[in-house]
């Protein structure tokens, strides 16, 4: 039984950080964009962050070098992480789930986390009150964790039946994912409460961190354990794996209001962009495939007649 | 969704519009339009428009796509969109979004966060041909389909779509249903940009398959690429037509104004949208009066397309965006001006300041900036003397979507009404979290067939619902109130809206710019520079 889960655990963690991996390349691959940026940008300086503002406020802003306020973005990134602001803003119907959920997956990670130093912790005596602290606390925060997810995915899946406008945007695929979410978190709880101890899942993790294959695992939560991993190798192959594109979607478009300065790197970026050689079809194009973004650019389109 | 409306429905063979929105469907409008009877009917389409072109998303028709003539043709129109569509999607053709644009297509959980944000969904009493996540979801499954190559799979996690010409149709038409406002987008969770699918589409369609609104391309950018101007005015006519306005102003104000063309060295190089010099000549000449008074080194440009800032391009094709951009700048190098100053047109903002800022590489990066912070520093620093009196008449502030929400200039605006129109009141939601005016994205341009209808109704109706709750104290019309916006657009879309709703006849809400409040303010100027007359 042992062996089976620990290869859950391995070859789920393998997957989920080759899918993460794959997204950020993905997305970190494509060309360097234009501008479009959305205010309020929260880095800009205090004055204009204070209404939305950007430094365009200010007449001649080009003559000053333009400031970047990480805390303050770094407080709006908090906000939206740990609160999920912008739900809480726009659409307080669903931030209840979807804090439950979110919040409860946070949890979660931290409880792994927590068991897998407890897990590492060297069994010497004097530390062997550590190491069971540490494990005592990520069974309850886990077990906090997955009881909020369970809650949070079941208001989701209400809503996604219920209501009509969600309703009509959301695929099986969805519906598959918080049941799969509900299963999960379902079977971690149970298999819990059937192993007699809260910290039965944190001695998993030890145990496959010391590939200990003598430690006996109740199948129930052995089924939790592996329907987690399968879930963390999944999550990179759909749009859950948001936590990724937020980064990019927040600080490469929303908020990258970064000018260009002459001579700068976002020239010398934008450069390889301007050599691109296009192949769009319509004639006022005039793009052949030979010539390049920037030739294009330069030169007036060639007439032609318009449908 | 609503019966009769679904992603399958979009496929339908039939030329049958997928919905009739009658008034009665639309979001109710405050006093004094609460009667809907006092809502005009919006015509139908002709017989000649409806058996011309593809009529079949809705009541109108924006972009008057031919009808193909046979199958064969069908069929070739559904491939070059299917090319087209690949081309979206790679690097060399579309390296200018296609990171946003990627980002939208995997990631939006459709949580309908965005409708909620979107005037034109709401107006349209939440019909769902207009909910933003929409067309997105038609070119997320396309996307799927036919770019990552999906099977079943692929079908179950994202949704399965019918590609057709009719479809391809009433895509064209949807991606002209949409300010690109991009409020949607500033409220969703994942920062999915909905506003940015139908600039993309529109993009697809102009660059691949030679298909744009014609107020857009043939009579827009393209125009202005021959002649210098979508208004069609070449040099020598705009510069007559400013002499005159100088002379009309310097009679007007009691302080001569001339406006300077092409000093070299100059501090400002002032551009317009020309459309001003044609519409509202009030607007350059109070700019003139203003920069006069203030005592700034600055001038015009008799370059091609160096005196009229508007940039089509920015709605619908990059190709025709870069190359209006390249010859604003062109005109400023020409010059050797120290910075170019954008006048009263938000999309010249966005679309010279912030969109093409990473294009303008090396020596073609001159400074570009908004009029507004200019104005602001002129108007408090105490150059020119003001009588705050003279606008003691209730006022509102529009924010246009380009200036504001997507550029961040919100302060320098209100600091001058604040100042100098002791009568002032904020709409809300404004700043950041305005609403369009309803005629961004090219609307306030475009009236072919009933458009103009449609965007009065459904577009403009939840601004009209803003301004006349700003004015609700004071609706009678023995009191003249004033709707600023300082964008040549936005006045567009509100001279045609207050008049189809006889809003100034009935209640005298007048629209104008920033700078005719400064100039009528100014204690040098005589009285009465805002003369209470529809225009
Ligand atoms: S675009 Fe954003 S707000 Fe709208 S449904 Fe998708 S994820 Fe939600
Ligand atoms: S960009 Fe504006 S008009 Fe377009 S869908 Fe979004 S909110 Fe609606």
């Amino acid at each position: 039984m042992a062996i089976a889960v620990y290869l859950a655990i391995y070859s789920g963690l393998l997957v989920f950080l080759i899918g993460c991996f794959l997204r950020i390349r993905e997305y970190s691959r494509v060309p360097f964009h234009l501008r479009w940026e959305l205010y309020p940008v929260p880095h800009e300086a205090p004055q204009y962050a204070a209404h939305g503002g950007s430094y365009f406020e200010s007449a001649e802003s080009w003559r000053k070098p333009q400031e970047h306020h990480h805390v303050r973005e770094w407080a709006a990134m908090l906000e939206e992480i740990v609160f999920l602001r912008s739900v809480w803003e726009s659409n307080r119907r669903l931030w209840v789930s979807s804090f439950c959920l979110h919040s409860g997956l946070y949890l979660s990670i931290a409880a792994a986390a927590l068991a897998a130093i407890a897990g590492v912790v060297p069994a010497h005596a004097a530390l062997i009150p550590v190491s069971a602290g540490l494990a005592t606390a990520a069974a309850w925060i886990g077990i906090t964790g997955a009881v909020v997810i369970v809650d949070g995915a079941i208001l989701l899946l209400i809503s996604r039946v219920r209501e009509p406008g969600l309703r009509n945007y959301t695929k099986g695929a969805d519906i598959f994912n918080l049941l799969f979410f509900v299963a999960t978190f379902g079977l971690l709880i149970a298999g819990t409460l059937v192993s007699g101890h809260a910290a039965a899942t944190a001695e998993i993790v030890r145990g496959a961190l010391r590939l200990d294959l003598s430690l006996p695992i109740h199948p129930l939560l052995g089924a939790g354990v592996v329907c987690a991993s399968a879930l963390a190798a999944y999550i990179p192959f759909t749009h859950m794996s948001h936590f990724i594109a937020k980064y990019f979607t927040w600080h490469e478009v929303r908020w990258d209001d970064r000018r260009m300065e002459r001579g700068g790197a976002l020239e010398r970026r934008m450069a390889e962009n301007l050599q691109y050689r296009p192949t769009w079809a319509a004639k006022h194009v005039g793009a052949d495939g030979q010539r390049s973004w920037v030739e294009i650019a330069a030169g007036d389109p060639p007439q032609e007649v318009r449908k | 969704m609503r019966p009769g409306v679904s992603l399958n429905d979009f496929s339908r063979t039939d030329r049958e519009p997928l919905i009739h929105l009658s008034n009665a469907d639309l979001m109710p409008l405050p006093e004094p339009l609460t009667d809907k009877k006092d809502d005009p009917v919006s015509p139908a389409l002709s017989e000649e428009c409806r058996n011309r072109y593809e009529c079949g998303l809705d009541d109108t028709c924006a972009v008057n796509i031919p009808q193909p003539k046979s199958p064969q043709e069908e069929e070739r129109l559904v491939a070059q969109f299917l090319t087209g569509l690949e081309k979206l999607f790679s690097a060399a053709n579309n390296w200018t979004f296609l990171q946003p644009l990627l980002l939208t297509m995997e990631h939006c959980t459709g949580c309908q966060t965005c409708a909620d944000a979107c005037h034109i969904f709401e107006a349209s009493g939440r019909n769902e041909l207009y909910r933003p996540t929409f067309r997105s979801e038609v070119l997320r499954r396309l996307y799927f389909k036919f770019v990552k190559h999906g099977g079943l799979f692929s079908a179950w996690q994202h949704g399965d779509i019918r590609l057709n010409w009719p479809l391809v149709a009433r895509l064209i038409e949807l991606s002209y249903r949409c300010n690109l406002c991009r409020r949607c987008a500033q409220a969703c969770p994942i920062g999915c940009d909905n506003g940015l699918v139908a600039h993309e589409l529109r993009k697809l369609f102009s660059q691949e398959m030679g298909i744009a609104a014609r107020e857009l391309h043939d009579q827009g950018s393209m125009l202005q690429l021959k002649a210098g101007s979508s208004t069609g005015m070449n040099a020598e006519v705009v510069k007559d037509n400013v002499a005159f306005i100088d002379e009309d102003i310097s009679e007007r104000t009691g302080i001569e104004v001339h406006t300077p063309w092409d000093v070299h060295g100059a501090d400002v190089l002032l551009i317009h949208n020309a459309g001003e010099i044609m519409a509202w000549p009030e607007n350059p000449g109070a700019f003139a009066l203003i920069l006069t008074l203030a005592g700034v080194s600055w001038t015009m440009s008799s370059e091609l397309a160096g005196y009229d800032s508007i940039n089509y391009g920015l709605w619908y094709d990059d190709a025709q965006f870069a190359r209006v951009a390249l010859k604003h700048v062109e005109a400023a190098r020409k010059l050797g001006v120290k910075r170019v100053v954008l006048g009263e047109c938000g999309h010249a903002h966005k679309a010279l300041c912030v969109v093409a800022d990473r294009m303008l590489t090396g020596e073609f990066n001159v400074p570009r900036e908004s009029s507004l912070p200019l104005l602001r520093d002129i108007v408090l620093g105490g150059k020119i003397r003001f009588d705050p009196t003279r606008n003691d008449f209730p006022v509102t502030l529009h924010d246009p979507c380009n200036l504001v929400r997507l550029m961040g200039v919100v302060e320098p605006q209100r600091e001058i009404v604040r100042a100098l129109c002791p009568q002032f009141r904020e709409m809300e939601p404004h700043g950041v979290d305005n609403y369009c005016c309803g005629g961004g994205s090219g609307f306030a341009i475009m009236s072919g067939n009933n458009f103009s209808d449609w965007r009065f109704h459904v577009a403009g109706r939840r601004k009209l619902d803003q301004v006349l709750t700003a004015f609700s104290d004071c609706l009678d019309p023995a009191t003249p109130k004033y709707l600023c916006a300082p964008c040549s657009n936005c006045k567009g879309q509100f001279r045609d809206m207050l008049a189809y709703y006889d809003l100034w006849e009935k209640n005298r809400i007048l629209y104008g710019g920033l700078v005719e409040l400064i100039v009528n303010a100014a204690t040098d100027v005589k009285p009465g520079f805002i003369e209470w007359e529809w225009h």
